[in-house]
């Protein structure tokens, strides 16, 4: 692996500016900044590169399957490892992290989103709901008993993504039709194939009026 | 992903004016945040223009104006773009998941990189990704690559369908920089590799793209985005065209075409417009077309399937439009 990273040759960008210089610089932005005290004064210390990033933590307020939540994350941490790591949401899967299978399909704002691919940085304010806010207690949101009920899953990996996806398939007005369904639930792979339960399960709850 | 900086732009101006001092702008985060996980792109500082007022989808004085942060979801069921520009919405649809249209933006659409796995891969030359270290695809693995356009520094393509239909409808680009705003016809926007591949387009480094406008046409009843890809769904195109026909009765009075997956840019076929106009909307007026558009048309040792896919496609697409299948 160290072999690998030694050679890690990223796109040529402009990188003589250090952050340092940035943050001194970065008054000229009418932008709000979000860069918080810590770093401001891991720069002010001279304190290294890397003791300053790790420092680098923003403020970002989320409301979590109706929870609201004040968390502290670093810009590069995207909304999917936050869910998992820090506020130990697992129900949300991590297949590929590169936005090629669907498995960490959650809805921000009622729209679903992949959030392997969403910093969570950039959620400030957002509603957010992962398949454990789906549930009213033990009363199982509709497209859960649908997946149960036809068999939907056999692993079960990809179907936390796949129910989230099938809910806003429905609400977005893209299952009108076999076809549709199958064109718009393409963003969910699933290696052991249940795709015809999965798509039996959406068919009902569309046909058995859906709950959001 | 190394770190970064990250802040929110509240104005198009501040915007600018970061680009200006090297920071890289974020809208949707599905093109940047995969390449920044796999350290091809590695941009100290990012700028969030989501909050900028540029997401509307308004008709006025014979064209359409979408905003850059118009989602590719938005765009794709807007009624005014179903009604107007039915060929947007399709090539629209025609890309990426569900999933990520409700993320991605017209204006990160546009300027979303290559594909290409030599590109993707740190370990490897590309002379997009590093200049001058050489063009892996070349001599390597090009199934998915160029036949048009190409130069012996870089084969890739530029992966968006969007952007195929754009071409098409003789969209402009409005750009916003450090000297106000600029117009770019979408055709000059996007740009061939030559022997400087690690520029995909016109864009200026402190520009940012405010929106894209589409002149109002007679074209809204006979079009089609024909893709074939791999699997049926959720794949890039290994070739993809936009068919657009101005019928009087059967004849053709003005047509439009572009292709996808084809070149480094989306390739607009002026020559084969000008062959279909005035002839029958027939399978034969098609093949003649197909046959024009793919004269240059050069392959390499993995993608000379697309010589013969590619004509295919300009007839199936064309027929489409027509109403002929
Ligand atoms: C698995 C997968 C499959 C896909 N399949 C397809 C497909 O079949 N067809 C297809 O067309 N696309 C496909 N895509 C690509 C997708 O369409 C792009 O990732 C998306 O359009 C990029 O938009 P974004 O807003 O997320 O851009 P971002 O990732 O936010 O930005 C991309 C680039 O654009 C720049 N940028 C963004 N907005 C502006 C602006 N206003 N002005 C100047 N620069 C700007 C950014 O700096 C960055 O360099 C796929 C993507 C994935 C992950
Ligand atoms: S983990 Fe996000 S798409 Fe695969
Ligand atoms: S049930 Fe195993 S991946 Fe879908």
């Amino acid at each position: 692996m160290d072999k690998y990273k030694s050679d890690i040759k990223p796109e040529k960008e402009d990188h003589h500016e250090s952050r340092r210089d940035f943050l001194k610089t970065s008054s000229i932005l009418t932008a709000i900044a979000v860069a918080p005290a810590t770093v401001a004064k891991a720069a002010e210390y001279n304190l290294g590169e890397k003791i300053s990033a790790a420092f680098e933590t923003t403020p970002v307020n989320l409301t979590v399957n109706g929870v609201k939540k004040q968390l502290a994350v670093e810009p590069r941490s995207t909304l999917l490892d936050v869910l998992r790591e820090q506020l130990d949401l697992t129900g949300t899967k991590k297949g590929c992290d590169y936005g090629q299978c669907g498995a960490c399909t959650v809805h921000v704002n009622g729209q679903r989103v992949l959030s392997c691919l969403s910093l969570a940085v950039m959620q400030e304010g957002k509603q957010v709901t992962t398949i454990e806010g789906l549930a009213k207690g033990d009363e199982l949101h509709p497209m859960q008993k649908a997946f149960i009920k036809h068999d939907g899953f056999q692993c079960g990996y990809c179907t936390p993504g796949q129910i989230m996806s099938g809910i806003a398939c429905i609400n977005e007005g893209h299952a009108d039709s076999k076809e549709d369904i199958k064109e718009f639930m393409s963003g969910n792979i699933c290696r052991c194939g249940a795709y015809p339960n999965i798509v039996k399960a959406i068919q009902e709850v569309k046909n058995g009026g859906q709950r959001s | 992903m190394i770190q970064f900086q990250y802040e929110r732009a509240s104005t198009a101006k501040a915007a600018v004016s970061a680009l200006a001092n090297n920071a890289k702008i974020i809208a949707g985060g599905t093109n940047l945040v995969d390449l920044m996980k796999r350290n091809v792109m590695a941009p100290a500082k990012l700028i969030d223009i989501n909050s900028l007022p540029l997401r509307s989808i308004e008709q006025q004085n014979g064209k359409m104006i979408i905003g850059a942060l118009a989602l590719n979801s938005q765009v794709a069921d807007d009624k005014l773009v179903l009604e107007k520009h039915p060929l947007l919405s399709k090539a629209l649809n025609a890309g990426a998941s569900a999933q990520i249209r409700n993320m991605a933006t017209v204006g990160g659409n546009m300027m979303q990189r290559t594909r290409c796995s030599y590109f993707y891969d740190t370990a490897l030359p590309c002379n997009k990704r590093e200049p001058g270290s050489g063009c892996g695809a070349l001599e390597g693995v090009n199934r998915m690559h160029a036949i048009f356009g190409t130069s012996d520094k870089c084969i890739a393509v530029h992966p968006s369908d969007m952007c195929v239909a754009l071409v098409a409808l003789d969209a402009i680009v409005v750009v916003s920089g450090p000297k106000g705003e600029r117009r770019i016809p979408f055709d000059d926007f996007h740009r061939l590799p030559g022997s400087q591949p690690e520029k995909d387009n016109t864009l200026q480094k402190d520009e940012l793209i405010i929106s894209v406008e589409i002149p109002d046409n007679t074209f809204s009843k006979n079009c089609h985005y024909f893709k074939v890809r791999d699997r049926t769904s959720y794949a890039f195109a290994l070739v993809s065209v936009a068919a657009a026909l101005d019928l009087d009765g059967k004849n053709i009075k003005e047509a439009r075409l572009a292709m996808g997956g084809v070149a480094h840019k989306p390739w607009r076929l002026k020559e084969a417009e000008k062959a279909l106009a005035g002839k029958p909307a027939t399978e034969e007026t098609f093949r003649q077309a197909a046959e024009i558009a793919m004269q240059g048309a050069k392959a390499f040792k993995h993608n000379a399937f697309k010589l013969k896919l590619g004509p295919n496609v300009i007839v199936e697409a064309l027929k489409n439009a027509a109403g002929l299948v």
